[in-house]
């Protein structure tokens, strides 16, 4: 294969990959743009595979390697529940960050790859390696105590250390001081110790960094990984001069960065605040004293909360965190259909950050085999409220807080939230009366028109359900 | 403590101060009850239902003489009251404004008395508020009879014999009573107007399917407690106009209009009435206060200028066993305020706001009027800042969320990339700027694309940009044993390049592999 028919090869993936992502623009079409991502993908690696870059003698290497992973790759797509996904694309992420840091080593001690570079351009190749390790040491290890901390392997409890900024910035200055030792450094294996040392200091900001960020602030870390992970591809293509890598690279990237955007934004918090982590820990007392919610909440049973359902016209469902925990996706469904069934208009008010990544609860509800034109977003819904009988909460806190909108001193004041409260009834499915993760009491409990139905979200909508059928 | 419920002794009156329910729950809370024979027979609860439920079965005398406790409805008539055991406690309607002899003579017996019509308007009260059960109950009826009396449908039809237009009904005042006929109003189908002097409730009027007609006159019309206030000479007038209006084009007026302790305001005028087409009906909710409408007959039915005036001061009553069921909760609810222990055993507590405005005569003392409630149900002039500062952000795409920058800060921030720019072009090798060039240019891709991504699909779409993130295999892949162009292969590490580069495939075949496959896995359960 020609180096320029390798060129045409790239181009054609790069656009199916711009396609692949537009695809997902609507569900309709988002199957296509999952085969055109595919396809772009087969293109380029088999492209390189016989392009001018590679010599025959790689092919069994590049073939065993291959077919392990694809096993490996295949089986946990297959066995993977829904409800870990968060952790599944977490872990995959740390795959990205680890190839990313192999291929820079790789790349530094291969003398042949830097044979055609002189002065500035040398230099610049360097950083290039520098950078590409970095993000991918980070992306490696952050991804890792993300994985730990969505698959409860590790608490999800922001950890916080004494000074921890400071710890921060003493990190990224022995970095830069490694960035200059690195670029001065001749042989090869003088210039391996920065980089190494640089490495070590990288892995340990990335666990340092995603510990201190708590439980519900992890639809920006996992966003935020996969940006990084982008970026780590796109330094990746820097080094290699290679304009497929970096375009792609590029594309990951700003996904993952809108991704984080959009949370945060959800979240009424800047970036920078979120990364930094320990919310609702520090500063001050977190619950404004002033503003004790006063009054009973009034507890329901399942059978009522049946009865109540079944007298509705119009249904909203509000799922969170604690759907996905006790697994209730297909109760709720089963729930859904009845009450369908029976003429009741059920629709679901999904808020951007409900769940642990982006998107969480629409893929629950799409296993379940919600359809997905009554799976609507918080901006679609939100004014439909008034026009609600009954708007059932399960497992959700934050997100349907009225102190957002309604008490300015509450630490979650300003957030975008679901205005639950509008509804004739609401119901909110809990365990306890614990607030949620922003420590923040919630008076929507203590409305007149809201009822609380305490237990595990799984086993009384079970009871709900038995009830609706009887 | 036993509880006594006598039969009510008004001429008409169907209701019945407890019902079966009721008394087994009365009974739990430790009092014994006792009921007139017959007293629950007009609102259809016979005598056994509340011998099953625990009552006792007594008559008039053993109620009167016995009971430490009275439940009623009406207020009790002057035999009645002579009737009572000194020092007992009475709960029942009193209207103490309206009938001071009756307060004095109560007083008289030495007698505790709470009236259901003086419940504070609070939100903690509004379980006993009986008020507005009855309201709920007089608007529904007011409804029923107009649909009685009016000679077409209310509901719009098509038919094969012909379009039948929907009844146009007009409500005056959106209180519990006229909000509960707009509700039943609209659910038979008529298209409903309504109007009330108390712009706040314009909302309610709509969540309940009418529609709101305001007066185009500036007034503030809420007075304390939630209720309507009288209004200004220059309103009035701009309201008559806004009524004799609607008066020619609407089938039903229903009036619901009252100020509290004060005769009913005359808003339908004889003129407005005979502006109405013949077969037209109104309903006039305050007949007992005199009649919102000038032609109003209190308690009867009259046919004027062919229009039906309906003044039926007994609507409650016409649909007793509901309104006798509501009524018996609230003085369960009232009982259970005032027996918190649960051990049959009234404690009037003069301390609780609700308790004391409900209370007119505490142990032959009147204590009637009490001191004006703390809360208005309605915030009065909510101050324009009160409104939640949600972002306005609906549909803000590319990012351009908020306000736009401003111009300083947008100058600042074209002169620092200018200034990158002008870094990059003198220093960096050409090789590296055409690279930057896609790389930066590829980013705004990425930006436009990725921000049409519905937020419904965020997880495929992590998941599939993290596949396509496998093209960093391609990095691993030119170095497990690139083309050598001549020599140079001596001093290159070979095993550690390759055991790199291979692990490296490896791990990223995961990812490509799985990382497609997942989302596939997911997009097909995405369904209609």
């Amino acid at each position: 294969m020609s180096p320029t028919l390798l060129t045409a090869s790239y181009l054609a993936a790069t656009i199916l990959f711009v396609l692949s992502l537009g695809g997902l623009s609507s569900p309709e079409t988002s199957r296509r743009g999952n085969l055109y991502g595919m396809i772009g993908m087969a293109i380029a690696v088999l492209a390189t595979v016989l392009g001018p870059q590679v010599t025959r003698t790689a092919y069994p290497w590049i073939l065993g390697a291959m077919a392990l992973g694809a096993t490996i790759g295949l089986y946990a797509a297959r066995v993977v529940k829904m409800t870990q996904m968060p952790e599944l694309v977490a872990l995959m992420h740390s795959l990205v960050g680890l190839a990313a840091v192999l291929v820079g080593y790789a790349n530094y001690i291969d003398p042949a790859a830097s044979a055609g570079f002189q002065g500035a351009e040398k230099t610049i190749h360097e950083l290039e390696i520098y950078i590409g390790v970095l993000i991918g040491a980070v992306t490696f290890s952050g991804s890792l105590i993300a994985f730990g901390k969505l698959s409860a392997r590790i608490s999800g409890k922001p950890v916080l250390l004494p000074g921890r900024h400071w710890i921060n910035l003493a990190g990224l200055l022995v970095v830069l001081w490694c960035g200059g030792w690195f670029v001065g450094a001749h042989p090869v294996d003088e210039g391996l110790k920065p980089l190494a040392i640089m490495t070590v200091i990288a892995l340990l900001f990335g666990v340092h960094m995603v510990m201190a960020i708590g439980g519900a602030d992890m639809p920006v870390v996992v966003s935020m990984l996969n940006s990084y992970s982008g970026w780590a591809a796109a330094a990746t293509g820097f080094m290699l001069s290679n304009d497929l890598l970096i375009v792609t690279g590029a594309l990951v990237g700003s996904s993952g960065a809108i991704l984080s955007y959009i949370m945060c934004r959800a979240m009424n918090r800047n970036f920078v605040s979120v990364i930094a982590g320990g919310f609702g820990t520090g500063g001050g007392a977190p619950a404004a004293s002033g503003a004790a919610p006063a009054g009973e909440v009034q507890p329901v049973s399942a059978s009522e909360t049946a009865e109540l359902l079944r007298g509705s016209k119009n249904v909203i469902i509000v799922p969170g965190y604690g759907m996905a925990v006790a697994q209730a996706q297909h109760a709720v469904y089963e729930i859904t259909r009845l009450l369908r069934e029976k003429g009741v208009n059920v629709r679901f008010g999904i808020h951007p950050v409900a769940g642990r990544m982006p998107g969480h609860m629409n893929v629950l509800l799409a296993e379940a085999k919600v359809p997905y034109d009554i799976v609507m977003e918080m901006d679609e819904i939100n004014q439909d409220f008034a026009d609600t009988d009954v708007a059932m909460v399960i497992g959700a806190n934050d997100i349907v807080n009225p102190a957002a909108q309604e008490d300015p001193s509450s630490p979650i004041a300003g957030m975008p939230v679901l205005e639950v409260w509008k509804a004739k009834n609401s119901i909110v499915m809990k365990r306890s009366m614990a607030s949620g993760y922003a420590g923040v009491d919630n008076p929507l409990f203590y409305k007149d028109n809201n009822r609380m139905l305490f237990g595990d979200a799984k086993k009384m909508l079970d009871e709900v359900l038995g009830a609706l059928k009887a | 403590m036993l509880i006594g419920v006598p039969r009510e002794t008004a001429a008409g009156e169907k209701r019945v101060a407890t019902v079966p329910d009721v008394v087994e729950k009365l009974v739990k809370l430790g009092f014994r009850v006792a009921v007139e024979s017959g007293a629950g027979d007009a609102a259809n609860f016979p005598d056994e239902a509340y011998r099953a439920a625990g009552a006792e079965i007594a008559d008039a005398a053993r109620i009167w003489e016995g009971a430490d406790i009275v439940f009623k409805v009406r207020a009790p008539s002057m035999a009645e009251v002579a009737r009572m055991r000194e020092g007992a406690t009475l709960v029942s309607f009193i209207w103490p404004a309206q009938n001071p002899e009756l307060l004095q003579a109560l007083a008289g017996r030495k007698a505790t008395v709470l009236a259901m019509d003086s419940v504070p308007r609070i939100s903690r009260a509004q379980k006993l508020d009986a008020l507005s059960s009855m309201a709920n109950i007089a608007g529904y009826r007011a409804v029923i009879e107009a649909a009685h009396a009016f000679g077409r449908f209310f509901t719009g039809q098509i038919t094969a014999a012909g379009k039948v237009p929907p009844a146009k009904v007009f409500i005056i005042g959106a209180g519990v009573a006229g909000l509960a006929a707009i509700g039943a109003a609209s659910g038979l189908g008529a298209i409903v107007l309504a109007n009330d002097t108390r712009p706040e409730v314009a909302d309610q009027i709509k969540s309940l399917g009418g529609e709101f007609v305001g007066v185009d006159y500036v007034e503030e019309g809420s007075g304390a407690g939630g209720y309507a206030k009288v209004m200004s000479e220059g309103f009035q007038k701009a309201q008559r106009e806004v009524f004799a209006a609607q008066a020619k084009v609407v089938d039903v007026i229903i009036t619901t209009a009252l100020i509290p302790g004060k005769p009913a305001p005359k808003l339908i005028t004889a003129e407005m009435a005979r502006s109405m087409r013949p077969g037209s009906v109104i309903v006039d909710l305050a007949a007992e206060q005199g009649g919102n409408c000038e032609l109003t007959e209190p308690g009867q039915l009259v046919v004027r200028h062919g229009v039906s005036i309906i003044g039926y001061t007994d609507l409650p009553s016409r649909l007793a066993k509901q309104s006798s069921t509501l009524y018996a909760t609230n003085l369960l609810r009232l009982s259970e305020e005032l027996c918190k222990a649960k051990d049959g055993k009234f404690n009037v507590n003069m301390d609780d706001e609700v308790i004391r405005g409900t209370t007119v005569i505490k142990d032959g003392n009147v204590t009637w009027p009490p001191p004006a409630p703390k809360l208005s149900a309605a915030p009065p002039a909510k101050p324009a800042a009160a409104k939640p500062a949600v972002p306005e952000k609906g549909k803000a795409k590319h990012g351009s969320a908020g306000a736009p920058a401003s111009a300083r800060a947008t100058a600042i921030a074209f002169l620092v990339a200018a200034a990158l720019f002008g870094f990059l072009g003198a220093y960096a090798p050409p090789a590296f700027l055409a690279h930057f060039t896609v790389f930066v240019l590829a980013c705004f891709v990425g930006y436009m694309v990725i921000w049409n991504v519905t937020p419904a699909l965020h997880t495929p779409l992590m998941s599939v940009t993290n596949a396509i993130s496998s093209i960093i295999a391609i990095g691993a892949l030119v170095q497990v044993a690139p083309f050598q162009p001549g020599a140079g292969a001596a001093d290159r590490p070979t095993a550690w390049i390759v055991g790199l580069a291979v692990v490296s495939i490896a791990l990223v075949a995961v990812n490509m592999f799985g990382g497609f496959a997942v989302t596939q896995r997911m997009l097909q359960m995405f369904r209609k």
